[in-house]
């Protein structure tokens, strides 16, 4: 099976608000995510990082400001880049199984052999002798990879992860480490809210710390990195 | 062609979860049963009163146990953000709406061609006559019910007082469904049965007016 070509693909936030009746949970944030950048962001509960991401996703509209993807030399594209998205909840169906729910996904991503794609990724998840059993019988941990799994269905250019550590046993958390720093090597674009300094966080070559839905803090610089990260926790 | 491609795919997942938990499928049997059951003692079967007053009661039966079915139909998608997943994953958002409507639509007329035989047999009227005809009404009303339903189902899903926002939304919106129903259902169980063709353009008319309306404003009906 041949992977899709990867196309390094960069996100700008201009100025985006986003009001929820009178409460802001964001307010005027701005940033350019260079093309295969690896970016935390880190922040208090209610801090906006979950909505930045999941206007990332194009799952919710800005109230006001503009996002825009752009391709390797900086020019904005019209076409939406592959994305995967971990979120808070898992985003897979209980009632199917581990195998189902990844074929579900993958059929309706047009992926050319679905069967042999989930499969793989069961694998790569530590999940391939559980991959009839149904979600719902499933740890938390366990759910965790299917809904990792699921959002590599794509092979993303772009990768939206919202505390994708949540559930996951030491085991779980060196893999997800290993999966995420092939994906900076490959220089696909990553996004992630983090709670504190993990291994990880520890991938992230930016970090940016957000406070009442503002961005208070963005560095590349190890140490400051290292600082914003580990604020983000107290 | 991808729409329908994913419309595909999306209702052999509502099938399967649905004939594995026959969560729906149970609930509206049973509670058709119960409303047929209990209104067939206020009848006289020998007399004409179950003729006229069977279809409405059968229609009304049919429209609560929807109103009951297509509740939980976008609630389900909200319990791990499962509908988030499917906008990230398909390539019209319209085959979300195509699929549940399409299921929702199926799961209704099972449920009702199941109690035909309990109603004919409670109620004392002769349909194995004009069971074709039934079938084709049943399928218009139901897919008058299922369209708005599924609709209002999206909307409410995202509502503070969800539970009763669909039956506020639905039922005023359904009443002319339910009374060409219910006329053209009349018709075919009278003594000289005949398919009405008013009442069944008129189910026609509404089926299409209220699909396009979702396919050029459903996407909206899913967003946060």
């Amino acid at each position: 099976m041949t992977a899709p070509p990867l196309t390094p693909t960069g996100i700008r936030f201009a100025n985006i608000e986003k009001r929820y009746g009178t409460l802001y949970a964001l307010r005027r944030v701005s940033l350019e995510i260079r093309p295969g950048e690896f970016v935390a962001f880190a922040g208090r509960n209610g801090s906006g990082k979950t909505t930045l991401l999941r206007i990332a996703a194009r799952l919710v509209r800005a109230s006001s400001g503009s996002m825009s993807f752009q391709g390797p030399s900086g020019e904005t594209t019209d076409s939406a880049p592959r994305t995967g998205f971990v979120a808070h909840a898992t985003m897979v169906y209980d009632e199917l199984s581990a195998e189902e729910n990844l074929l579900l996904f993958a059929r309706l991503q047009g992926i050319a052999d679905p069967g042999a794609r989930a499969r793989a990724l069961l694998e790569e998840v530590g999940l391939s002798e559980r991959r009839n059993s149904l979600v719902r019988t499933f740890s938390r941990g366990m759910r965790q990879r299917v809904a990792i799994a699921r959002a590599l269905l794509n092979e993303p250019s772009v990768l939206l992860l919202d505390e994708p550590a949540t559930g996951l046993d030491p085991e779980g958390i060196t893999w997800l480490a290993n999966t995420l720093g092939r994906m900076r090597d490959e220089e696909r674009t990553v996004l992630m809210s983090v709670h504190g300094e993990s291994a990880i966080s520890a991938l992230a070559t930016r970090a940016v710390r957000l406070e009442a839905g503002s961005v208070v803090a963005d560095t590349r610089a190890g140490s400051d990195r290292h600082a914003i990260l580990t604020l983000a926790s107290a | 062609m991808a729409t329908l491609a994913d419309t595909t795919v999306l209702l052999g997942k509502e099938l399967r979860t649905e004939f594995r938990s026959r969560e729906l499928l149970t609930t509206t049997v049973v509670f058709i049963l119960v409303v047929l059951v209990l209104f067939s003692f206020t009848f006289d079967p020998s007399l004409g009163d179950p003729r006229r007053f069977g279809p409405g009661l059968l229609w009304l039966s049919f429209l609560f146990a929807a109103s009951l079915m297509l509740q939980p139909c976008f609630l389900r998608e909200q319990n791990n953000d499962t509908l988030s997943a499917l906008r990230l994953s398909v390539r019209d958002p319209f085959s979300i709406f195509l699929a549940k409507l399409a299921a929702n639509t199926l799961f209704l007329l099972l449920t009702e061609v199941l109690m035909l035989p309990v109603f004919a047999i409670l109620y004392n009227v002769h349909i194995l006559a004009v069971f074709l005809q039934l079938v084709l009404v049943l399928f218009l009303g139901s897919l008058g019910v299922a369209i708005p339903g599924t609709a209002f189902s999206a909307i409410s899903a995202q509502a503070r007082m969800r539970e009763l926002m669909l039956p506020l939304l639905l039922l005023p919106l359904l009443t002319p469904v339910l009374i060409a129903s219910t006329e053209a259902t009349g018709a075919l169980l009278d003594a000289n049965p005949v398919l009405r063709a008013d009442g069944l353009g008129f189910l026609v008319g509404f089926d299409v007016v209220f699909l396009t309306a979702l396919w050029l404003f459903g996407e909206y009906l899913l967003e946060e």
